[in-house]
């Protein structure tokens, strides 16, 4: 099924919006004018999520060594600190074993809401990963067009 | 059977005197500088070392003991001197000493090089001169240290010892400036004793956290009688810390229990063991490697209980196998 969230303009770069979805909370984000959706759960003892701050990728090779990109997709969980890649719904620290579920975001322009197109996912090589062990997912954005007028924001929810 | 944790007496200072410099025999001889403190222990106490000969260790670790190689330490207490000169001139002393009465007497015995760990760059030079000395197989660090081991302050004797291919040996004892506990000077030996393992359980947590391992990744620890019981409890908890705050020190890629079981290896003395053995099974699991233990008398301190004796009626022979020689020879590099 799929639902409109939220008007795009609504949530600015690097914001967020927090809705309630076929009974869940989901929250909604922004990052430099792409959109994702993760459940406001974490997978590890169902904090909520994406109430945590957004951080950057942060990478060393050596002690006192700091490499930084100010990508600022990074959400960590506010209960125990669990790190989320927002755009895979990945978690940094064990891959393996932990994943937020992730919901597809499209911007479609008013007209095509009607229309309900059917989306098709491409597996996108993911530049911000943060370590190379992490599973890059595939995501969605930008595969319609975008009107700038009446534009919606609609999440995607499986069932 | 591999032995990994046996002890040489410390020198007399007169055992040094041929082996110092002149000026030094002379300071000893005209002053109240005796040089080192002796002993951890009170004197005479059970687990105080008894003053025995090279025959008295052949017999009891050989012998009777029954092991093929020991790996033998002196805890002659030279980071207790406070003269950085006396302090560097008595190590290489004690190591030439060593060498002299002990190592070339015995081949089955290995060594572990003294040296100032107070001084970490006298430290390093000390190891480089005697890392390719045949019998030393390590450097002996005391488990108490003016700062903690993960210090950058330290950082380039770790790369020193990387180099030299020794094992670093971070053992019981230790006589730095600072308090034996966390939170202070304590009153009584009970006291010092009990709060040893927190002491390891720290310098392992710095090691990690200050990414010690990162910069050498070659490096190998082993501890001596740290025991090992604290362990799972406390990789868990530093592997719970880092989840939330490892983006101050990314240069920590893994989960530091990684990093243990990587890295550093454990003696089996002395055994911390729960009244229930079927307890101590348990924990040895919780462990997560059957690589980590490795077979220690301790000769010739005495302990409460036989640690090998208990451990391998407990455990399943195979593990009991890789604890009584092969964890030894792999990580020591033993090869046989
Ligand atoms: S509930 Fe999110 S980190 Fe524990």
């Amino acid at each position: 099924m799929k639902y409109v969230v939220a008007e795009a303009s609504e949530i600015e770069s690097g914001g967020r919006k927090i809705v309630s979805v076929a009974g869940r909370s989901i929250g909604v984000f922004n990052l430099d004018g792409e959109f994702f959706a993760l459940r406001n759960r974490c997978p590890h003892q169902g904090g909520k999520l994406c109430e945590g701050k957004l951080w950057g990728v942060i990478r060393s090779e050596r002690p006192g060594d700091f490499e930084y990109r100010p990508s600022r997709e990074i959400l960590c969980c506010p209960w125990h600190g669990w790190e989320f890649h927002v755009r895979t719904g990945q978690s940094w620290c064990a891959p393996e074993r932990l994943r937020v579920r992730r919901y597809e975001v499209e911007t479609v322009a008013g007209e095509e809401i009607a229309e309900a197109a059917e989306v098709t996912a491409a597996p996108i090589e993911d530049p911000d990963a943060p370590s190379p062990g992490m599973v890059k997912g595939p995501y969605t954005a930008e595969t319609y067009p975008v009107s700038r007028e009446g534009e919606y924001l609609v999440v995607e929810i499986p069932g | 059977m591999i032995d990994a944790d046996v002890h040489i007496p410390n020198p007399r200072l007169r055992d040094l005197y041929p082996l110092l410099p002149e000026h030094w025999v002379e300071h000893f001889n005209n002053t109240v500088d005796k040089g080192a403190s002796q002993e951890y222990y009170p004197p005479r106490s059970p687990v105080a070392g008894r003053r025995g000969g090279l025959e008295e260790l052949r017999e009891a670790v050989f012998d009777q003991g029954g092991a093929e190689l020991a790996i033998s330490s002196c805890l002659y207490a030279v980071d207790s001197v406070h003269n950085p000169d006396v302090a560097a001139a008595l190590a290489a002393a004690t190591n030439d000493w060593q060498s002299r009465e002990w190592l070339e007497q015995e081949p089955r015995l290995r060594g572990s090089v003294v040296a100032p760990i107070q001084l970490p760059a006298a430290a390093a030079e000390e190891i480089e001169r005697c890392a390719d000395r045949p019998g030393f197989v390590q450097v002996l660090i005391p488990a108490r240290t003016e700062h903690p081991l993960g210090s950058r302050l330290y950082h380039p004797l770790w790369k020193t010892i990387e180099r030299s291919g020794l094992v670093a040996a971070i053992h019981f004892g230790g006589a730095p400036v600072m308090p034996p506990t966390p939170t202070g000077w304590p009153s009584f030996f009970l006291e010092e004793y009990t709060a040893m393992a927190q002491v390891f359980a720290t310098q392992l947590t710095s090691m990690i956290v200050e990414g010690v391992f990162d910069a050498c990744p070659d490096l190998r620890v082993v501890f001596l009688e740290s025991g090992f019981t604290w362990i799972p409890s406390h990789l868990w908890r530093m592997d719970k810390e880092w989840r939330n705050l490892r983006r101050l020190v990314p240069w920590v890629r893994r989960p530091p229990s990684d990093y243990f079981r990587e890295h550093v290896r454990v003696g089996i003395q002395p055994l911390d063991a729960p009244p229930d053995p079927a307890h101590l099974g348990e924990v040895v699991d919780q462990l997560g490697s059957d690589d980590l233990l490795l077979y220690a008398s301790d000769y010739p301190h005495v302990h409460a209980c036989d640690a090998g004796d208990l451990l391998f009626r407990l455990l399943p022979e195979s593990l009991g196998r890789k604890i009584r020689s092969e964890n030894a020879r792999s990580f020591y590099r033993m090869g046989g």
